[in-house]
């Protein structure tokens, strides 16, 4: 056993353990956390198959960004768990039923790659580049359209997204903090210039 | 001394992992806890200047040993910990903040490939690693089961997600002209004949100024350090931690800010060439010294914001981050494009 071997194993090993807490623990928050581990521990594996970029990327996007708002508003919305898991012997057959039709396609999948054996070389090693400069001359030439357009769906996403959460509360005492900023000082503060007065002399008064 | 380098090419080659493990505790760590020390002394003394004071002065020669008596009596002060709070999250919060700050100091080079790790791709390892660092924040604050913790660990997720956005673009721009993800690439593709004329400073001059405030914004520095706010929230999310881990939460936030004074000059400021002409002889050449001056200059700076400017209020902050930098970017972006299609900038020329 080689030492990326073993690394191997210990990286799946905690991927799996570490999505089964997600799906076991009572807490919303650890569950979070336990995904966070599920991801970073996927993309170890990644990096073990010469996949940088994605690896890299994955911990990117998927743990620096999307996963703190998940935990963002795992926090902030304090989940009641307890409804949650009440109808989960209910929900189990179905629930057992699609693991089942997952695992067959899996295996179906994976089956069908042993079968067209050898496998493919890795083109980026046959291209003399690295991994990540494979990937973005196969994705900007090669699957240029095909990129953009799933680019532009994103964007609609995103635009969709949010005049859904977008609302005008009437009778708010909204800020607007580019008005703030750009305010100047003359529409605020006015400078009068006044003669300094003296106070008149006191009168002398003779002390009885 | 031979025998030292036989010893080493020993263990290199019979235990790469382990060797690699105990030279990135050595060689990096080592050196940037000194330098948190050292740099924290600099802070106390140069913003005591800019208040005409003095600074530490008591403690060693001009006040250097100040930080580390500090450092001891954190270590050996009790730990508390807050009732109700989530113990094992409380002291794994200091820790998942450090260890992504320190993992990012494997790729940082000091020299023409001079790192620990010349990874192809070591400037998307080094924004994965610092975008991992807000775990800490966020985890202290949840864990601490206190109000104040609480409100300052969701201004910093908020805060360092918008900032990413910005800070990922200006790298964008960076990448474009350099033609590479490996730091010592980009600094090679700045080199040329006029010195600091070639350097990606100029073509990307906004992008330059969006990079270190979104560093100084990413790493919770005055005047942007909404998760810790003071005359607010207290201390924000570390209000409730003490003694080792509180002076770990410490450590990270200095050696973060020493990763963004050495990351500005290597993506803008040609790292360690020379801004002199290389033809000028001795003066033109590149070297260590050059990056940590410019380094140097950096780390300054960050002290002379945070003792010259009030703090940013948390809206306002928002909108800088989403109405003025990311729109900048997204339009330099394309100008950065159009430079390197036109060839109007050519790396390394």
């Amino acid at each position: 056993m080689t030492f990326p071997l073993i690394s191997f194993y210990v990286f799946a090993a905690i991927t799996t353990l570490a999505a089964l807490a997600v799906i076991t623990v009572r807490s919303p928050v650890h569950a979070a956390l336990c995904l966070v581990l599920t991801f970073f521990s996927a993309a170890c594996t990644w990096l073990l198959a010469d996949a940088e970029f994605l690896a890299i990327v994955l911990v990117l996007v998927y743990v620096g960004a999307v996963m703190v708002l998940f935990l963002f508003v795992v926090m902030m919305l304090d989940v009641d768990i307890d409804p949650l898991r009440e109808g989960f012997i209910k929900a189990l057959p179905v629930g057992l039923l699609v693991a089942v039709v997952m695992l067959v396609e899996m295996l179906t999948l994976i089956g069908v790659r042993a079968l067209q054996l050898p496998a493919p070389g890795d083109p980026a090693l046959a291209a003399g580049m690295s991994n990540t400069q494979w990937l973005a001359m196969a994705l900007f030439s090669q699957y240029l359209l095909p990129f953009e357009i799933a680019a532009l769906i994103l964007t609609v996403a995103i635009v969709a997204a949010i005049p859904l959460t977008l609302r005008r509360r009437q009778g708010v005492r909204m800020q607007d903090p580019a008005r703030q900023v750009r305010v100047q000082p003359g529409e605020r503060l006015r400078i009068v210039k006044m003669v300094a007065e003296k106070p008149a002399p006191q009168p002398e008064t003779s002390s009885p | 001394m031979n025998y030292i380098i036989d010893a080493y090419q020993f263990c290199a080659s019979h235990f790469p992992t382990l060797t690699m493990a105990i030279g990135l505790l050595l060689f990096p760590l080592l050196p940037v806890i000194i330098a948190v020390a050292m740099y924290v002394w600099w802070e106390r003394k140069v913003i005591g200047w800019m208040h005409v004071r003095v600074g530490p002065n008591k403690i060693g020669p001009f006040g250097l040993l100040q930080t580390f008596a500090d450092v001891f009596k954190l270590l050996l002060k009790e730990v508390v910990y807050p009732a109700r709070a989530n113990k094992a999250l409380f002291v794994l919060a200091p820790l998942w903040a450090l260890v992504p700050a320190f993992a990012a100091w494997a790729v940082v080079p000091i020299g023409s490939h001079v790192a620990w790790s010349d990874a192809n791709a070591g400037l998307l390892f080094l924004l994965a690693m610092t975008s991992m660092g807000v775990y800490g924040i966020i985890i202290a604050g949840w864990a601490s089961n206190s109000r104040y913790a609480m409100l300052g660990a969701m201004r910093s997720a908020a805060q360092v997600v918008s900032y990413e956005i910005a800070m990922g673009f200006s790298l964008v721009s960076v990448l474009i002209l350099a033609g590479s993800l490996n730091l010592s690439d980009i600094v090679n593709a700045q080199a040329g004949s006029k010195g600091a004329l070639d350097w990606f400073f100029l073509p990307l001059l906004p992008m330059f100024v969006i990079y270190f405030v979104s560093g100084i914004a990413e790493t919770n520095r005055l005047p942007f350090d909404m998760a810790e706010g003071e005359s607010e929230i207290v201390a924000g999310f570390h209000v409730e931690y003490s003694g080792a881990p509180f002076a770990v939460f410490f450590l990270t936030e200095y050696a973060n800010m020493i990763l963004v004074s050495f990351m500005v000059p290597l993506l803008f400021l040609g790292g360690w060439l020379s801004p002199f002409p290389v033809s000028w002889g001795w003066i033109g050449a590149p070297g260590w010294w050059w990056l940590f001056a410019k380094m140097f200059v950096f780390a300054t700076a960050y002290l002379w914001l945070r003792a010259t400017f009030p703090r940013y209020r948390y809206d306002q902050i928002m909108r800088l981050g989403w109405k003025v930098f990311i729109p900048i970017t997204l339009a330099w972006v394309f100008v950065a494009g159009c430079m390197k299609y036109f060839g109007w900038v050519v790396a390394g020329a």
